[in-house]
């Protein structure tokens, strides 16, 4: 450990009393993507000590192109599995803790109590909007990244009374307003420069070195290689929340959480125990279906109740995926503490990537 | 009076920076807050208008609707952005 870190704790201002508070710091990075991974690079090089990982998208061709820790090899394989053979690779004194989930409603307040700093590198404003609300509950600070094609933003929310996130941004913007991440697009080296400076900034909280981000909001742009910063004052109103929101629905990015074909079939030949629902018609089902599907067509979804328990993940099917979609937000808000996949393109895409 | 534009706002403008005249010939009422501001870029960028969320910065400080402006000021928009 002593030389491990050497060129860190010889620093006059940092030192080796700093890289203690590092190793005894918990640190919970939600989201895998193009933000999460570098800060998680950084944080593991420099010895935090122990580190949450949250995420549940598996990996994606187009995700590579800015998600520079993933490999083509690890193409349909969860994100969170990858990471943890990466980091634990990079740095075996580190402690991770893995959650195979997306930040909910329900799980947010009891993840986030076990950590002393959140880093938010997520993609979607409810998630945002979500941690922002649970750390001013538990009162941990979080670091903050977001981005948009060439720019990026990055502050400390909630840090030593310091303002929050809806300090700037009081109330959720609407689904029509802001461009959905995925049509928007982002140049790929700009979330490795913002979820760099959310590594430093977490540093900075950890060790109490310099000056954080608090109250103040960096703007970079890419373009034109210009820093801005913007000083924002606390709104008590904002510090005043002492439960969750009854709902943080998906206004941007409506996410409805899917599969391809491909990566489901991957899924298939792993040992992964779920369950998958057919919610076509029964003479669709007749005609063909995959073997372990159960048939409950979208008509009586009331039916699911006796086939799913919330271990396991459930997939959903139809025959093109329209259905499927449309059976995934019924069931989500029935039954919020299950995890529910819709499989895109349905059967008519499962029958091309089947043997 | 310049403004910075940050974000969707820049793409609905169409350019990084905006200047808005601060005598009026055409009889235009020249805005004075930050209110009046939104109102008088809304009129010509009605995309604007659509944005619920949008802060402003005058000369660096997050600033509320009623602040008053100055020909001197530096405004930027910036309105919230959801990448990661």
């Amino acid at each position: 450990m002593s030389s491990r870190y050497i060129r860190q704790t010889s620093l006059k201002d940092f030192g080796p009393d700093r890289q203690s508070k590092l190793f005894e710091a918990k640190v919970l990075v939600v989201g895998l993507g193009g933000l999460g991974l570098p800060v998680l690079q950084y944080l593991n090089a420099m010895g935090v000590g122990t580190l949450g990982l949250m995420d549940q998208d598996v990996v994606e061709l187009h995700n590579l192109q800015r998600q520079v820790l993933y490999a083509e090899k690890d193409l349909g394989r969860l994100k969170l599995d990858v990471v943890h053979e990466k980091l634990k690779a990079q740095n075996s004194q580190t402690t991770f803790k893995l959650h195979d989930t997306f930040l909910t409603k329900e799980n947010a307040l009891g993840v986030i109590k076990e950590y002393d700093l959140v880093v938010d590198a997520t993609d979607n404003f409810p998630t945002r909007y979500l941690i922002n609300d649970s750390c001013v509950i538990l009162n941990k600070p979080f670091i903050y990244g977001a981005l948009h094609s060439f720019e990026g933003h990055v502050s400390v929310f909630n840090h030593q009374g310091g303002p929050t996130y809806r300090c700037l941004y009081p109330e959720m913007p609407n689904a029509e307003e802001i461009p959905n991440c995925n049509e928007n697009g982002v140049l790929g080296v700009i979330p490795g420069i913002i979820g760099t400076l959310q590594a430093l900034e977490a540093v900075k909280v950890l060790t109490g070195i310099g000056e954080v981000l608090s109250g103040k909001l960096l703007l970079y742009d890419g373009l034109n290689q210009q820093l801005s910063k913007i000083n924002f004052k606390t709104n008590s109103t904002n510090k005043k929340i002492t439960q969750l929101q009854d709902f943080y629905e998906p206004v941007d990015c409506d996410i409805v959480p899917s599969v391809s074909a491909k990566t489901f079939q991957s899924i298939r030949e792993s040992n992964k125990v779920f369950t998958l629902i057919d919610v076509r018609t029964n003479e669709e089902f007749k005609e063909n279906h995959l073997d372990e599907a159960i048939n409950i067509p979208l008509s009586s979804l009331d039916a699911i109740e006796k086939h799913i328990d919330s271990n396991k993940e459930v997939y959903i099917i139809c025959q093109s995926g329209k259905r499927s979609e449309l059976a995934l937000k019924q069931l989500r808000t029935v039954h919020p503490d299950l995890t529910f996949y819709h499989i895109l393109g349905g059967m008519n895409k499962m029958m091309t990537v089947c043997p | 009076m310049t403004i910075l534009l940050f974000g969707i706002t820049k793409d609905i403008v169409g350019s990084p920076t905006l200047s808005v005249p601060t005598s009026s010939v055409t009889g235009r009422k020249i805005p004075k807050t930050v209110k009046e501001l939104k109102q008088f870029l809304g009129e010509t960028y009605p995309e604007l208008n659509k944005l619920s969320s949008l802060a402003v910065a005058v000369n660096n400080t997050y600033a509320e609707d009623n602040e008053t402006i100055n020909s001197y000021d530096e405004i930027a928009l910036i309105p919230p952005v959801s990448g990661g």
